[in-house]
């Protein structure tokens, strides 16, 4: 936090220097992220995208956590069974009778949270590594581009079958030690078994982050690498070399921020890409277990009762659709704020 | 020319050498192996069974002699199939895998390319965001739901083309499968490549062409295609290979009889030989694909090939 408050220093204290004081009566002291903001705010595709987000991840945060709000997202009424919306069951209930209402929202919380995670853990590596490749070129170039073929390559579903073997015994050992990091060491009973209920959640996804983080980089890498060598391989970057600014600055400072486009629209392409592939990983053992659900389960699920029972294939595509969407337009609306080259327009 | 196709051949080498290791190794890893089943093998003849398939010996004896018969070009016999070589599943189901993965590249490449460049030129535009809605109903809704759908309409309501039925001869039975395969690296490249002209247009030779009086088209298609093409092609490489090998689920909807389904049943099971032919197989596609897409990297952007 210290930084950037320094950084800024010059900018609203005009007086310690004069040239930029006259910037900043003509611009009424505008900062690169003011500058954005304020362009973001003149997109309405962005801000309708946002509010929406927003709206969709709050109602699964808040909703679900109001006691005696949403009928139980597990419970099983049979006489209710296939029930098409309506009435007390706005969205329908499933073949067991269970509400889809509250399904999609309990299963939402679940979904953007591996949406978020395993994206950021995703986009971190890819980007990094990318972009080394792509800066350094030759034998750095050969090497990590050559891991990147042979993780290709490596039969996915084998790895994730050892994971969840191997890590199955790691979790419930995690739920411990979380458990007693959170409850205390001397809570009774009662506690543990309160604490237990929102932790277990948590910890059971570890392994899911872990196989989706690790193995959905790749692809990011190999664009980021594209990108950045043909940044690279302009002008300015030759200018900053010039100047005798070193190779980590110049990839990091000046590369890589002329590279955002593609990466922030990978962004938003790979979290509908996660989110599914939780579904699949799920479905082998690893991630949510059943009676909990995620909407790439849930749509799944209704998938194999389209024709006949259409409400449960609708209502999770469509927050799962509403949410991408949003994200999607956001995110082009970002890449435009953020790029400077964008305000003559 | 010659000596960088060396090297990445060496590479390549290095590449499936190390994979094989791998593969190998994640194989004997395995919580279970080939010959198990509801039934309880009497131990003497599971012993003969071992025996013929040499897996009572210690790993690294099998490990060596299972690669000095690949270097010799014997990929050995399935296990789950019994007795039927490798190399007969490889000739039978591949060229089906091949043929649909590049029926649906063509599908993706030549919908997902203009969509992104129209939507580029027309930013921030109702065009733009009716084109990208279309892209994201091809990232939202999951090959399993898109797929029986369109069989349902277009198979069996107006009967414009067959559900099942895949022939290698007759392109009809091909279009529902590739599409519902191509549909989502459409969108995909759509997204990119309407990303990668976006970075290229702001550019100023693009200014300097417009003030000349450059037509649009002319600016779009000679000015701006190949560099805003860079990120689209980075994504393609990656993309045929998750194409060849990921088709399980198009597979089995519009019963194509491709190496998909021979690969998920082969980790099932644990069938080794047919694994390791498969993965090998992968391994070399993606080497020449991700190759290929290099080489097109640098014809896009020729100042990669003087700069150091």
């Amino acid at each position: 936090m210290a930084e950037p408050a320094l950084a800024l220093l010059p900018l609203k204290n005009p007086v310690s220097n004069p040239v930029i004081a006259v910037n900043v009566s003509a611009e009424q002291g505008t900062s690169l992220w003011k500058d954005a903001a304020r362009r973001l705010k003149k997109n309405h595709a962005a801000i309708a995208g946002l509010v929406t987000v927003t709206v969709i991840i709050l109602a699964c945060l808040i909703l679900p956590s109001i006691a005696g709000l949403l009928a139980d997202p597990n419970l099983q009424n049979l006489p209710n069974k296939n029930q098409p919306p309506g009435g007390a069951h706005w969205f329908g209930t499933d073949h067991l009778g269970r509400d889809i209402f509250s399904r999609v929202l309990f299963g939402g919380r679940i979904s953007i949270a591996v949406g978020l995670i395993t994206t950021f853990v995703s986009i971190t590596i890819g980007v990094c590594w990318g972009a080394f490749a792509g800066y350094c070129r030759g034998a750095v170039d050969a090497v990590l581009m050559r891991i990147v073929d042979i993780l290709y390559a490596l039969p996915f579903l084998i790895v994730v079958i050892l994971l969840g073997k191997t890590i199955e015994p790691l979790t419930s050992k995690l739920t411990e030690a979380a458990i007693n990091l959170v409850a205390g060491a001397n809570a009774d009973s009662a506690q543990v078994n309160t604490t237990r209920t929102w932790i277990e959640p948590i910890t059971t996804l570890v392994p899911l982050f872990l196989a989706i983080g690790t193995l959905s980089w790749l692809t990011v890498s190999r664009i980021v690498r594209a990108q950045v060598q043909n940044v690279a391989s302009m002008d300015f970057v030759e200018a900053a070399r010039s100047l005798g600014l070193g190779h980590l600055r110049i990839l990091f400072r000046h590369i890589l921020p002329n590279s955002m486009g593609p990466i922030i629209v990978y962004t938003t392409l790979t979290i509908p890409g996660v989110m599914l592939l939780e579904a699949v990983l799920s479905f082998l053992g690893l991630g949510v277990k059943p009676p909990n659900s995620s909407w790439g389960i849930l749509i799944e699920e209704g998938s194999n009762r389209m024709l006949s029972n259409p409400w449960l294939l609708f209502f999770p595509s469509l927050f799962f659709s509403l949410t991408l969407f949003s994200l999607n337009f956001l995110g082009d609306g970002l890449r435009d704020a953020l790029d400077p080259k964008s305000a003559k327009d | 020319m010659f000596r960088t196709l060396f090297s990445r051949f060496l590479q390549g080498l290095i590449v499936l050498f190390v994979l094989f290791t791998i593969t190998f190794f994640l194989i004997k890893a395995l919580p279970y192996g080939p010959f198990q089943s509801d039934k309880a093998i009497p131990g003497h003849i599971r012993e003969k069974i071992e025996a013929y398939y040499g897996l009572n010996e210690p790993v690294y004896v099998q490990y060596g002699r299972t690669l000095g018969n690949l270097l010799k070009g014997d990929a050995g016999a399935s296990m789950r199939l019994e007795g039927l070589p490798v190399t007969d599943i490889i000739t039978q189901a591949f060229p089906n895998s091949i043929q649909l993965g590049v029926v649906a590249m063509a599908v993706a490449v030549l919908l997902g390319i203009p969509l992104g460049v129209f939507a580029a030129w027309k930013k921030n535009t109702v065009f733009d965001y009716g084109a990208m809605m279309i892209a994201m109903i091809g990232i939202c809704i999951p090959s399993f739901v898109i797929g029986p759908l369109l069989a349902e309409k277009f198979g069996r309501d107006l009967e414009w083309f067959p559900v099942t039925g895949w022939s290698r001869s007759s392109p009809l039975s091909w279009i529902l499968p590739a599409i519902t395969l191509g549909l989502a690296s459409a969108a995909y490249l759509s997204r990119l490549t309407r990303a990668g002209m976006l970075e290229t247009l702001s550019q100023d030779f693009v200014r300097t062409a417009r003030a000349k009086g450059v037509g649009e088209l002319a600016i779009l298609t000679k000015h701006c295609l190949r560099g805003g093409l860079i990120p689209a092609v980075a994504y393609i490489g990656p993309a045929f290979a998750a194409i060849i090998s990921g088709s399980v689920v198009i597979e089995s909807i519009f019963a194509v009889p491709g190496l998909g389904l021979h690969f998920i049943k082969a980790i099932e099971t644990g069938d080794t030989p047919v694994i390791l032919a498969l993965v090998l197989l992968y391994g070399a596609l993606i080497i020449v694909a991700n190759f290929v897409t290099d080489v097109l990297g640098v014809w896009l952007n020729p100042r990669l090939r003087s700069s150091r």
